[in-house]
């Protein structure tokens, strides 16, 4: 039987043959940890008799979460991370530079081929690059600083081919909305999503990466994308310094689902409150009004997020009732967005812009909602409390739907804004 | 011996600990009242050494913030009990030598009086019935005989891994 690409990836770094369900000992290429979960890694090296970071230059750390600081105790972590980088002479991407599930593919630090560990669940985002790379705790990734390797149990992949053409309107946020809704919260659980089909070849880079970000909604280990002529443009857009390996699978791979799915005759599509599986066809929640709007995350604060919500927003404003905040998932997508213009609708359609970060995406600061109110976010996860308010409902949408309810201040298919 | 606490499918890192109150502190064992809050208020402080989370299927889904088996452990659960967990949650529980256990959680009620033995075997004291676990596969056993993952690697690789 052929192999799939994650037993590919995890048999290349283990250095033996291995099939789904085999537990392996693999090396790991690349480390990631943000201000969630580095202090906590920082107190799991405390409890090894010996540590040090095995390789430094490919261990990442990311201020992202809490940034700016929004508290004596979050400076006193943050210098902490900081003190940790220097001493062991790891990369830190400070406060403001970006959420660390888009600075590392941006800066080309996770090539397709790699096997990439990072201490947040939607590390899983950089399988967009055709590699596999997973979400783990704290302990594991001290455990990979320190000896270089960690275990896996090779998991069982779902293929999903997604067939015909986006619609107009609609973005690969509704794909993985319609996905996670028919999938389930658990239904991929422990599994890797491997994507192929007409859609996903036609799916720019950022599309590929809010994909494979949403996949860890319905439990998935990694989510990869295949390797083709939009991920090789993409790569020679950016600068890398090291040369790396596409994996295909092969054709009589050994797959535990296939599930096919047509979307051009798809709606976009809406997750209510209060769990992320509970998707519906905006068709049904259209006119739900909503007082709070965020546009951004490691999901969907990306420049052409950014770009389509000016679009359906330009020469317009925001309904008088709905707070909107923006916070731009990096640095470099404020550029962007201000070379195009984008920036400078979002502002005079009455925007509040935050640093690039994870904003108010997990209720710490830059926009908690009022009790009773509700939001609509281009978030991944609407868990009751998530964003700081246990009494606030949170609806996730695409880019565009969000703009559009933005204007309408209730929930409103974008389609209408975008003839 | 201890009490079981009985929770739905889908319990989330998020009701396990809230994002928003790691801002304050990371501290497991000041974070341990507020472990579920948002979903039952008061559970942290109800809870007392030596009692059992029971939960359905999915648990743990969502972040892979090992803050949330922690403060799971820090408020004294002796151990988790739920038809099925997400990976995440899984595996941190496992690095840290906390057992996660994998049974049909429908026969047993809120506040039942549970005891697990060496086996793994569940006794539902107040129900007078015997609940079988899912066996964990060899390598997860070694790790959580071991004590976590910690003293795993230590053990098996003393001198870091060439």
């Amino acid at each position: 039987m052929g192999k799939t690409i994650a037993e590919k990836i995890l048999g290349q770094h283990a250095g033996r043959d291995v099939k789904a369900g085999d537990f392996v000992l693999a090396k790991v290429d690349v480390l990631m940890g943000n201000d969630g979960s580095l202090p906590l890694v920082f107190e799991a090296s405390k409890k090894m008799m010996s540590f040090g970071v095995r390789s430094p230059k490919s261990t990442f750390m990311v201020l992202d979460h809490y940034c700016p600081s929004p508290s004596k105790e979050v400076s006193r972590l943050h210098e902490e991370i900081r003190d940790f980088a220097r001493r062991y002479d790891c990369l830190l991407y400070d406060c403001g530079e970006g959420i660390c599930h888009r600075l590392l593919p941006e800066n080309g630090h996770v090539l397709p081929g790699m096997l990439v560990v990072g201490a947040d669940s939607h590390t899983v985002t950089y399988g967009g690059l055709n590699l596999f790379a997973t979400g783990v705790g704290s302990t594991d990734l001290a455990v990979a600083m320190n000896w270089g390797v960690l275990w896996f149990r090779v998991p069982e992949t779902i293929l999903l081919k997604i067939d015909g053409g986006l619609p107009k309107g609609l973005c690969a946020k509704d794909v993985a909305l319609f996905l996670i809704g028919s999938i389930g919260a658990s239904g991929a659980n422990s599994r890797v999503i491997e994507f192929r089909g007409k859609a996903i070849d036609e799916m720019n880079m950022e599309g590929r990466l809010t994909l494979c970000n949403m996949m860890v909604e319905m439990g998935a280990k990694a989510a990869i994308m295949p390797f083709d002529e939009i991920t090789d443009h993409w790569l020679n857009m950016i600068e890398i310094d090291r040369a790396f390996q596409p994996v295909e699978p092969d054709d009589d791979a050994d797959y535990e689902r296939e599930i096919e799915y047509e979307i051009s005759e798809m709606e976009p599509q809406i997750a209510i409150p209060h769990k992320v599986d509970n998707v519906q066809p905006i068709s049904s929640a259209a006119g739900i009004p909503i007082d709070m709007a965020f546009l951004g995350t490691c999901t969907n604060g990306g420049f052409e997020d950014l770009k389509i919500a000016a679009r359906i927003l330009k020469g317009r404003n925001a309904h008088p009732r709905v707070r909107f905040i923006v916070s731009p998932a990096s640095r470099r997508v404020i550029k962007e967005a201000l070379a195009d213009g984008s920036y400078q609708t979002l502002i005079e359609s009455g925007a509040v812009i935050n640093p690039p970060g994870c904003g108010p995406c997990v209720g710490a600061h830059g926009g908690i909602p009022t009790d009773h109110t509700s939001v609509i976010s281009t978030a991944n996860r609407n868990f009751l409390g998530r964003m700081g308010n246990h009494k606030a409902s949170i609806y996730l949408s695409s880019p565009a739907t969000l703009a559009a309810s933005v204007l309408r201040g209730e929930i409103t298919d974008p389609r209408e804004f975008l003839q | 011996m201890g009490i079981a606490y009985k929770f739905g499918d889908d319990i989330n890192t998020d009701y396990i600990i809230s994002s928003s109150r790691k801002r304050d502190t990371i501290d497991p064992q000041k974070l341990a009242r507020f472990l579920m809050q948002d979903i039952r208020p008061g559970f942290g402080l109800q809870a007392k050494k030596g009692d059992f989370l029971v939960a359905g299927r999915n648990f743990g889904c969502g972040s892979a913030m090992e803050i949330a088996p922690l403060v799971v452990m820090a408020a004294g659960i002796r151990a988790v009990i739920a038809k099925s967990y997400a990976r995440s949650f899984y595996r941190n529980a496992i690095n840290l030598g906390f057992p996660v256990l994998e049974a049909d959680t429908d026969p047993i009620d809120e506040g039942d009086l549970l005891e697990v033995d060496h086996s793994g075997l569940i006794h539902d004291i107040t129900k007078e019935k015997r609940i079988h676990t899912r066996p964990f596969p060899p390598l997860i056993k070694e790790i959580l005989d071991a004590g976590g993952i910690i003293p795993y690697f230590e053990r098996k690789y003393p001198m870091p891994y060439i």
